[in-house]
């Protein structure tokens, strides 16, 4: 052991170092699952924070969820938000302190059912704020239960037999909404499965958080993920679940990129 | 002495909060108390004073964006009416919980359900006792006159910050509707950030910086230990406002045999049943609670011992008069009048029931 202890040391030199952990990312323990996709978009967003420098002027926005306890990981000040309510308050810091950056982060089941209301207003008003938004299609914290998102035939435990179309409506692609309103500037679907997408949704951070310091109106970037122990599948074949069943119901890619409309195209004549 | 006006109950709501340098306001129309938003986004305070006006989508909304603004270290205020109260119950919780300062405006109707819009004292209950989930008390306020509207805007957000605690303004439909001269205040700044950061610079959410840690709004915490210490935190929080932030009126109370107990537009009506009373010789006496909550119930007890009983007399189907029993402990009797639906009784109707229910019985 004392050998591979030096071998280490050796190793750990500053010229070896090709990746370093964001200071903004802390050493606690994650609560997360293993092959869960929030430890790296909160890694991606710690990231995007340090290096432009606007630390001491974010303010982030936690859900109700498995992220609830975002604000543990990240070295900023937060609010927790109650179930689908971080849109409004989001929308609350960011009137009063128009100055900072203020992003909301959420799940399915908080953006896409019972906050399905602030999600919309939110980017109709076109709040200059960041929305993150990771679907899993699945209820994670509370055990794995069908959430909007959730696909034709899933198994969760609320649907045991797979959703049904007849019993429980069909999955909700509320990116695609949000797309056409017109206080969205910006708005895209991600996913983190490996390095060239961790790559891509970094840069479509990256991209809202300056969209955010131009005002050009609400950004916001859908993360594909995955829910290992909600889906009931290791890692390696969530990964392969996802991209098999959610990508072809949830294409990747920018849905709209144009800053928000202009509002001589929505004023009255007379 | 300041700028006197004739005003209407809802308007000086709005006229006040931009007065004393209100940050923020969010809500959603209800009658009867769409003045107050109305007004604000006529008076555009947000050229003047820089307050921010949004009207929401929701109620849900509106609290949620004052918790918020209120997260900031901001002065954030909302108003709503009963059914729209309810509402935002889940977002009062949280702001309690997670210790935040607002002041939260409820003009009265009748209800249950859609009910009416006409005036009722039946939130009573729902704002003394929490009204949403969990051990939680806001300090609640209950205005008799316009100028209470107006002064109780002031107040509140000086105990709202005193306490870091939701304020309650539970008005009714009387008193937002009314018309009276009322005295306002010069208007006041806004504190600047530099303010902000002396007052709520340990909590407030405003960036964190190298030489802090890093400042979290919440009402979660999962060890029942650390939950328990803030239940505790929270119990001696409103065992302080007890002590020191009691507030209420008493009328004509040294010689009473029967004390009447009536908050907001129904102390005024019982203040013409004093009249009334007095000129047939029976000695009455008016103690009308300021605070609500913490209710007066040391006075009340005081007075147990010396008349010969109590009459609640309030727009409900008795609600306070149990703060009233229990404060008075059986030591005499205690009786209720009220209508409900949204009547309001008149100052005969009162004095009948003091007959008959005190005097005669």
């Amino acid at each position: 052991m004392p050998e591979i202890a030096q071998k280490i040391k050796e190793i750990i030199r500053p010229e070896n170092i090709v990746y370093a952990k964001s200071p903004l990312l802390n050493d606690d323990l994650m609560h997360y699952c293993p092959g869960c996709s929030h430890g790296v978009v909160h890694r991606l967003i710690a990231e995007v924070i340090e290096e432009m420098g606007i630390q001491d002027q974010t303010i982030g926005v936690s859900p109700v969820g498995c992220a609830v306890f975002a604000y543990n990981y990240i070295d900023i000040d937060w609010q927790e938000a109650a179930h689908g309510r971080a849109p409004a308050v989001a929308t609350g810091i960011k009137r009063v302190m128009p100055e900072k950056y203020v992003f909301s982060y959420q799940g399915d089941g908080d953006l896409a059912a019972i906050g399905t209301a602030e999600t919309f207003h939110a980017v109709n008003r076109g709040e200059n704020i960041v929305m993150i938004f990771i679907n899993n299609a699945i209820y994670g914290m509370t055990g794995g239960q069908m959430a909007p998102t959730t696909l034709v035939g899933q198994i969760t435990s609320t649907t045991p037999y797979g959703r049904n179309v007849d019993l429980n409506g069909y999955p909700l692609r509320i990116t695609e909404l949000l797309a056409q309103l017109p206080g969205a500037a910006y708005v895209t679907r991600q996913s983190v499965q490996n390095a060239a997408a961790v790559r891509k949704t970094k840069k479509a951070i990256r991209k809202a958080f300056e969209i955010q310091a131009l005002k050009k109106g609400t950004a916001f970037v859908e993360v594909v993920s995955t829910c290992s122990s909600g889906w009931k599948l290791s890692p390696v074949e969530s990964n392969k679940w996802m991209e098999e069943n959610m990508f072809p119901q949830y294409p990747l890619g920018d849905l709209k990129d144009s800053g928000r409309a202009d509002e001589n195209d929505y004023r009255i004549k007379g | 002495m300041g700028e006197l006006r004739l005003m209407k109950g809802n308007e000086v709501i709005a006229e006040a909060a931009i007065r004393c340098g209100c940050d923020a306001y969010f809500g959603y129309p209800i009658t009867p108390q769409s003045e107050v938003m109305e007004t604000l986004m006529a008076l555009r305070p947000w050229e003047g004073s820089g307050m921010v006006v949004l009207q929401a989508e929701s109620e849900i909304a509106s609290i949620h964006m004052v918790y918020g603004a209120a997260g900031s270290g901001k002065r954030v205020m909302t108003s709503s009416s009963s059914p729209g109260i309810s509402l935002m119950a889940e977002g009062i919780s949280y702001m309690a919980g997670a210790e935040l300062p607002c002041v939260i405006v409820n003009v009265q109707r009748g209800g249950p359900g859609l009910g009416t819009i006409q005036p009722s004292q039946a939130d009573y209950n729902q704002a003394t006792k929490g009204g949403g989930h969990g051990d939680y008390s806001l300090l609640v306020l209950a205005p008799a006159s316009v100028q209470e509207m107006h002064d109780f805007v002031v107040l509140g957000f000086e105990l709202a910050f005193k306490y870091r605690n939701p304020v309650m303004i539970l008005a009714d439909g009387v008193v937002g509707q009314l018309m009276e001269k009322v005295e306002l205040i010069d208007q006041r700044p806004r504190w600047t950030n530099e303010q902000i950061a002396e007052i709520s610079g340990g909590w407030a959410t405003t960036g964190k910086t190298s030489h802090r840690k890093k400042h979290i709004i919440t009402s979660l915490e999962l060890d029942s230990f650390i939950m328990e210490d803030n239940n505790l935190r929270l119990q001696a929080k409103y065992a302080r406002m007890k002590d020191e932030d009691v507030r209420f009126e008493t009328f004509e109370c040294d010689d009473a045999e029967f004390i009447i107990v009536a908050f907001g537009s129904a102390a005024r009506i019982c203040l013409k049943t004093l009249q009334i009373a007095r000129k047939k010789g029976v000695k009455v006496g008016l103690i009308r609670p300021i605070t609500l909550f913490p209710f007066p119930e040391k006075i009340i007890a005081e007075y147990a011992t010396k008349v010969k009983g109590f009459l609640c007399v309030e727009f409900n189907a008795g609600q306070m008069v149990n703060d009233i029993r229990l404060a008075v402990n059986g030591k005499t009797k205690v009786e209720y009048f009220g209508r409900m639906g949204g009547i309001v009784p008149n100052p005969n109707e009162v004095e009948t029931a003091l007959e008959q229910k005190l005097i005669g019985g």
